[in-house]
């Protein structure tokens, strides 16, 4: 043992020849220095991509609301949109994306948390060995496939129900209702992992006291689990609010004020993709609109995520 | 609420009625009622045996410890007197626990109803995040209770010693005490389910001195109308706490399944023991 100790290389403490200046001093390490400016590199680009947006947005949509054909204050509370006509009231497409948005939200919520409630709770292995990926081959189908899902069966089965005269082959009811088929998968996983974050101990806690597993998961993991159910329904919402295709497929293309579900009314999104998809002169008002648009857009999207940040602050559970 | 009787004054009471039987409890001479009583429990997880063959008696209103070295079994052992085994997928329980002469694991047996009888408090405090007053309220009613909430609240807070730290922030979250204070609410809230016996696994390993000599204390309180059995890696706090205390060890068959190797007053099991390994695991000559 103790030869074996003596034969490593060790620096000889009364070693005057070893210049301890130098060994202790700072070494370059351009790997290290490289690496690390690459990720910060990554890290920046989202930011500035995000910036970059704004940037953009903000320009054209200042140009927009200087335009003196444009009224700010028509803007924000009026109810048509014509831009032919030169209305520029943005409530008929902010009512209908809020509309489908809620029909989706209806639909995905009950959903999503039912399903994740059986995944976490109640599933045996093998039954959730076959339920998750199917949620999430159902996450992964193209939302232009839910569109025309939406467009020739849904409508046509609402329409079979309820009646040609009253649904129209355009109509939110069923953009919603397959919005929310779509949305789904993601509320199920979410939902899934908050569930499954509440600690095992606090169920033992409640089984120990002669609660049932019902008792159990109704009134202990999911009211624990209620900050993550909150974030799941609030990103939820911010997917519906910014989904496309599936509205500017089945949801029409006539932007009009309606709460009725089963008349044709065009969201925001709908509205962008069809006026984009058309030729449009760069800087008319046309144009323009468009990025007035897409900024309400985004101002309600951040507007959900700070509620959601502060939902979520406020009602998150400490365990430890 | 002030000038309603107490379960603690209950308990005074009662403790001044029981005293000559307490105090030299578990001598031979006295008449011992049997609360609970494992018969030939194995349990399996999947393949591997890790209870084989305990059977012991567990008397009414005494205090039982059970020991031994980490892994020998005693958590899954406790687990099998209120079915919390059911809860393992892979985990089979053979044999008979008897309470009230009723088999435990006969077909038909529902351990929702078994655990209203048979309340347990876990090794790591585990309040519900609800408010304090919540934390008990939602246990009793739980258990069909209807009656004065409030009052209930008070006397389970009171049995379980916490009433007067906590008495001005009942509508505080749970998990806002410390962990002492967490454990008690635990027991509070076990309290108000009235069972007949309490499990405690550990219930003590996660604080500090001062917290665990409060729960040691409480658990003397509470023996005067409960069962309680403890499992502890402790030997002091077996030796202070416990009327009875079971010795668990692993076996020599190379199975190392937990078995029960001596069962007897905790005097007796503390200063002559009848199996040698035991008097090596207590005298801390173990390993
Ligand atoms: N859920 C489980 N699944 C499989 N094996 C387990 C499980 N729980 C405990 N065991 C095993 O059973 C044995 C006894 O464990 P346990 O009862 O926790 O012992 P103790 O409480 O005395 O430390 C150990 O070998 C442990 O690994
Ligand atoms: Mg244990």
């Amino acid at each position: 043992m103790t030869q074996a100790l003596s034969s490593l290389p060790v620096t000889d403490p009364q070693d005057r020849h070893v210049d301890w200046a130098a060994r202790l001093r700072r070494k370059p390490r351009p790997v290290e220095t490289v690496v690390q400016g690459l990720l910060f590199l990554c890290g920046a680009i989202s930011i500035l991509t995000t910036l970059g947006i704004l940037l953009v947005l903000g320009n054209e949509s200042l140009a927009f609301f200087t335009d003196p054909e444009v009224n700010v204050f028509e803007f924000f509370t009026g109810t048509h949109w014509q831009p032919q006509t030169g209305d520029f009231g943005v409530w008929p497409l902010v009512n209908a994306t809020l509309m489908t948005s809620a029909i989706a939200m209806v639909v995905a919520m009950p959903l999503g948390i039912f399903a994740a409630i059986y995944l976490s709770e109640y599933a045996a292995p093998r039954a959730k060995a076959i339920l998750k990926p199917t949620l999430e081959i159902l996450a992964g189908i193209p939302t232009v496939v839910f569109g025309f899902f939406a467009l020739t069966f849904i409508t046509p089965l609402l329409r079979s129900i309820f009646g040609e005269d009253t649904v129209q082959i355009y109509n939110n009811a069923s953009a919603g209702l397959v919005m929310g088929l779509m949305i789904v998968p993601l509320i199920a996983s979410m939902s899934e992992d908050a569930l499954s974050a509440v600690p095992r101990t606090l169920r033992e806690g409640a089984y120990g006291l002669g609660a049932t597993k019902l008792e159990t998961t109704v009134q202990v993991v999911l009211p624990a689990a209620l900050s993550g159910l909150v974030a799941a329904f609030i990103i939820g919402v911010s997917r519906a609010v910014g989904e496309t295709m599936i509205v500017a497929i089945a949801a029409g293309a006539t932007s009009q004020l309606t709460f009725n579900p089963f008349e044709a009314a065009e969201t925001i999104t709908g509205h962008i993709a069809r006026i984009s998809g058309g030729d449009l002169s760069y800087g008319s008002l046309d144009y323009t609109s468009l990025f007035a648009l897409a900024l309400t857009l985004f101002v309600i999207t951040l507007g959900l995520n700070l509620v959601s940040r502060w939902l979520v602050n406020r009602f998150r559970e400490q365990y430890d | 609420m002030s000038n309603t009787p107490t379960l603690q004054k209950t308990i005074m009471t009662d403790s001044t009625r029981l005293k000559p039987l307490t105090t030299n409890a578990g001598t031979a001479s006295e008449p011992s009622e049997t609360a609970i009583a494992a018969n030939h429990i194995n349990i399996f997880y999947g393949a591997f045996k890790a209870i084989a063959d305990v059977s012991m008696a567990v008397e009414a209103r005494k205090i039982t410890a059970i020991i031994g070295p980490s892994g020998c079994g005693k958590s899954t052992m406790l687990r099998a007197f209120n079915r919390m085994n059911d809860f393992v997928p892979t985990a089979r329980v053979e044999g008979e626990i008897l309470l009230h002469g009723q088999n435990l694991y006969a077909p038909g047996v529902d351990p929702v109803e078994v655990r209203r009888r048979v309340g347990m408090v876990f090794q790591k405090p585990n309040p519900f995040p609800k408010s304090i007053y919540d934390n008990i309220a939602w246990a009793a009613r739980l258990n069909g209770y209807r009656g004065d909430m409030d009052k209930l609240v008070e006397e389970s807070l009171r049995a379980a010693a916490l009433w007067d730290e906590v008495k001005d922030k009942l509508k505080q979250s749970g998990l806002s005490l410390s962990g002492g204070q967490q454990q008690r609410l635990c027991i509070a809230r076990t309290i108000a389910i009235r069972p007949e016996i309490i499990l405690m696994d550990e219930p003590c390993s996660a604080l500090d001195p001062i917290a665990t000599i409060k729960i040691e204390e409480l658990m003397q309180e509470l023996k005067q109308r409960y069962t309680i059995i403890i499992v502890t890696h402790n030997m002091q706090q077996a030796a202070r706490v416990s009327d009875r205390t079971a010795m668990m060890m692993l076996t020599e068959d190379g199975k190392r399944s937990g078995t029960l190797i001596e069962f007897d007053d905790t005097n007796v099991i503390f200063t002559r023991p009848k199996d040698k390994r035991t008097e090596d695991y207590v005298s801390g000559r173990f390993g």
